[in-house]
């Protein structure tokens, strides 16, 4: 996993983008996805079309291109599989700059990395747009199960407190002058990890406690009201209408 | 033991009967507790350190499950299915107001409650200006808890379970780290309040105060169960359960009107 | 191995979607007896939890570190269910709101790292803890075993994903051997730590382990006259007895709507399974830590292994998994049986 995705990606803003309700982003952004994972590898202009429709929502949402650029870093283990593709791939092989490359290995690795690219993207450009609570919020609107919807509550709710945590029993481990180099320190960081656990369930219990005496019964009341409009849902669905046109047409 | 009787007939608002309770860790903090609160007391439940009183108010709204023993509410016995009304009914104050606010504003953590009572709109949002207003904090509405001070915060943390228009108030260490004068502002608002309360502390004069009747939680069990005047009048009794007044506080004598 | 889009095709990618789906479903079913709302939070927790260790690298071998995929971790914390709820809830998360893996592979994602991770994890845990023994050694051990088959199982489930619908053009019995190889080890510190995360929180918080439920002591009342009398704790809210049928019948569709992909896809296309047939080339470790720095050529002599190889497998794993499923029935409902008649 790469390092630093635990970052929060939203940008607050006001554009007709983070207006849109959540329960409507979600769904085009799936469509999206689904559109550009079924698209042939061979159409590359289709693909050239799906970028386009990309940095049209990144510019309606004022995304700035670095902040994409440096989100994308979470695909780069995948990159590194993708590129080792026509060095080992099987098949016909072709002659570049004095390597043996599998051609059937050079298309596995354009397909795989396009359409990653632009899966992440258009995740990219989700989260950017979307509070959390209000994407949590829209799952509940789109009738994601409820025990689902809340333990994904509870764990943005606690996520911080407990990589917290781990940050300073890090510290404390490494001001000690620990370092985990090879397997005869794993059990130093499997106590560390039940610490953790034991850490943050108890600083968490507490505040459970709390919610439990006020009769909570399961769900968070859904205070906020959170309509959609026709129009906001033709709109977001501009997302994965405009991809399939430029699929159907090109 | 010299119970205070509840006239009979009367559902009285608490009832705990031979209520044992043992931590996962098998130590065991409750061994038999009996007691019964009737309707419109204002009740302290004294005790020790490590006497058991944190473990038997959580008892009180199913947060813990008995061991053995019963808990009842209003008639109502707490039990797992019981639980949503149990909760509605027993309205808990948590000795840390940072641990009862969890919600982003005052607004919404007082509506929490009422909103999974399943009010909305219009009825929601009198609700929670009532229940601030009775607690004197109207004004903060629109204010993140952590930005008020730790008295403001009690407050609002008793806000929030008003809200619910609780059967009973129960009240763990609420003098705990205020000010002397949030601890006179305090006791004002739980005086004016027409609720059955029990008051979990180890301050005794506060106590006195706001209460006629104490009840001593010692060793797991009640161990005494009398008109707090009486009881603080007892020094032998007192520190057998290691209480004691404060230093210059004299009990005023029998005869004299309470508070 | 969070896989991004575009890595399986759309017809793994969707199938998968539905598998995942069908998984999460029966263990909603399933957690809501679970799970009182005490325990709904501690999902949450354990959730978060988990997202947090996923982050926490340990070292294998020289050179190369894994990371804890925390499934057979949870299902012993929190139990199968549930922790097949958690960890497609942090793979959700990790995709919706951090943008890591695809969204289109979310199904591919949740079915391996959640549902075969906790389901292989929880069997192995029951089969062993019931010959190791309810004590925190033989519990630990138990969670040691789960944690560990659990790691290679999911490699394998990959690679048979990968066998079906994999969008590039590597030898199977390669992938087979390296992903099952390097997961044997990275499955060893997954085991470790989750062995010593368990036995840490059986000793300070036994009651938050769901693989050590029905531990329990009697207590003592005191009356006022100072007498004492010895009662047993009232008995927890068990399970209802049809549970683990259910927990069965599920993992009987899921199986079976697996099979159906796969049939239905090696029919229609035949040269998914030519291509197997040259098994010639370089395995590769598709996973996260392992490609960078790792002399690829190492795999070089998995070549020649048998086409079949990896389908074999995978059958033998299934036919694991659903043996030990039905020793844990089998157990639960005689346990059941002996409470009642006792």
């Amino acid at each position: 996993m790469g390092a630093g995705h635990h970052h929060h990606i939203y940008r607050p803003g006001d554009t007709v983008v983070h207006r849109l309700p959540p329960q409507c982003k979600l769904p085009a952004v799936l469509g999206f996805a689904v559109v550009v994972v079924a698209t042939p590898r061979e159409m590359f202009a289709a693909f050239a079309g799906y970028a386009l429709i990309l940095a049209g929502v990144a510019a309606a949402a004022r995304v700035p291109p670095w902040f994409v650029l440096r989100r994308m870093a979470v695909e780069l283990p995948f990159v590194v599989f993708a590129l080792a593709l026509p060095v080992i791939g099987l098949g016909e092989r072709v002659s570049f700059a004095g390597m043996s490359l599998s051609l059937e290995g050079l298309w596995a690795a354009w397909n795989i990395l396009v359409k990653a690219t632009l899966g992440v993207v258009a995740s990219i450009l989700l989260a950017a747009t979307t509070e959390p609570r209000m994407l949590l919020l829209g799952a509940q609107r789109l009738r994601v199960p409820p025990l689902l919807v809340q333990i994904a509550m509870f764990m943005l709710r606690y996520m911080d407190v407990i990589l917290d945590e781990m940050r300073r029993m890090r510290i404390a481990r490494e001001s000690r002058g620990f370092t985990a180099r090879d397997v005869r320190h794993i059990p130093v960081i499997a106590r560390s990890a039940g610490a953790l656990f034991i850490r943050s369930y108890e600083r968490g219990e507490r505040v459970h406690l709390a919610m439990l005496s006020r009769g909570y019964g399961g769900s968070m009341p859904m205070i906020s009201d959170l309509s959609a409009s026709w129009r906001q849902w033709m709109l977001a669905g501009l997302l994965p209408v405009l991809a399939l046109l430029v699929l159907g047409v090109l | 033991m010299n119970a205070v009787e509840t006239p009979a007939g009367e559902t009285p608002s608490l009832e705990v009967s031979r209520l044992a309770y043992a931590y996962p860790d098998g130590t065991q903090a409750l061994y038999g507790v009996d007691l019964r609160i009737g309707r419109g007391e204002r009740v302290a439940l004294l005790g020790p350190n490590g006497a058991g009183k944190t473990t038997l108010v959580m008892h009180l709204n199913g947060i813990l499950t008995a061991g053995h023993g019963t808990v009842s509410v209003a008639g109502l016995p707490v039990r797992p299915g019981t639980l949503k009304e149990i909760r509605r009914r027993v309205g808990l104050v948590f000795q840390d107001p940072d641990d009862q606010l969890f919600m982003p504003t005052v607004r919404e953590d007082v509506a929490f409650g009422p909103a999974n009572l399943g009010m909305r709109g219009d009825e929601l949002a009198r609700r929670v200006e009532d229940a601030l207003a009775r607690v004197g904090m109207l004004e903060a509405i629109d204010r993140p808890p952590h930005h008020l001070s730790f008295g403001q915060r009690r407050r609002v943390a008793v806000a929030t379970v008003l809200a619910m228009e609780p059967e009973i108030l129960v009240l763990d260490e609420p003098s705990s780290n205020l000010d002397p004068a949030s601890r006179r502002e305090l006791a004002e608002i739980l005086r004016s309040l027409e609720v059955t309360v029990l008051m979990v502390t180890h301050d005794l004069p506060y106590a006195m105060e706001l209460c006629e009747r104490s009840l001593i939680l010692s060793g797991g069990v009640i161990a005494a169960d009398g008109p707090t005047r009486e009881l603080l009048a007892d020094p032998a009794l007192l520190a057998e359960h290691r209480l004691e007044l404060p230093y210059g506080f004299a009990v005023p004598a029998p005869g004299v009107p309470g508070v | 191995m969070h896989v991004p889009d575009g890595f399986f095709n759309a017809v793994v990618s969707v199938s998968a979607g539905a598998v995942a789906a069908a998984g999460v479903a029966v263990c909603l079913r399933g957690a809501r007896r679970e799970l009182d709302d005490r325990t709904a939070p501690m999902a949450g927790l354990v959730a978060a939890f988990v997202f947090a260790v996923q982050m926490l690298n340990f070292p294998v071998a020289a050179g190369t570190s894994g990371h804890l995929m925390g499934g057979a971790l949870a299902a012993v914390l929190v139990g199968p269910y549930t922790a097949v709820l958690c960890v497609a809830v942090v793979l959700a998360v990790q995709g919706f709101f951090f943008a890591d893996g695809g969204l289109t592979a979310l199904g591919v994602n949740i079915t391996i790292m959640g549902i075969v991770t906790a389901v292989v994890g929880w069997a192995v845990f029951r089969l062993i803890a019931r010959f190791a023994g309810g004590s925190r050694g033989g519990l630990a051990a138990a969670a040691f075993a789960g944690a560990l088959v659990s790691v290679p199982a999911a490699a394998l489930v990959f690679t048979l994903l990968f066998w079906i619908g994999g969008n590039a053009p590597i030898a199977v019995a390669d992938v087979a051997l390296a992903m099952g190889g390097v997961h044997l080890l990275i499955g060893i510190g997954e085991g470790l730590i989750t062995a010593l995360t368990v036995s840490t929180v059986l000793a300070v918080r036994p009651d938050l382990v769901f693989g050590a439920r029905g531990l329990k002591r009697s207590l003592v009342l005191r009356g006022a006259d100072g007498a004492t009398e010895q009662v047993p704790a009232q008995a927890p809210r068990q399970a209802a007895p049809g549970r683990p049928g259910r927990f069965v019948l599920g993992g009987i569709a899921v199986t079976a709507l697996l099979a159906g992909i796969v049939s239905f896809y090696a029919s229609s296309s035949p040269d998914g399974l030519e291509r197997v047939a040259q098994d010639t080339g370089f395995g590769v470790v598709a996973t996260d830590h392992q490609l960078v720095g790792q002399p690829l050529a190492d795999y070089g002599e998995a070549g020649g292994i048998p086409v079949g190889v990896a389908g074999l497998i995978g059958v033998a794993v299934t036919l694991a998994v659903g043996g030990g499923l039905f020793f844990a029935v089998r157990r639960r409902a005689g346990e059941t049986r002996e409470s009642v008649g006792a």
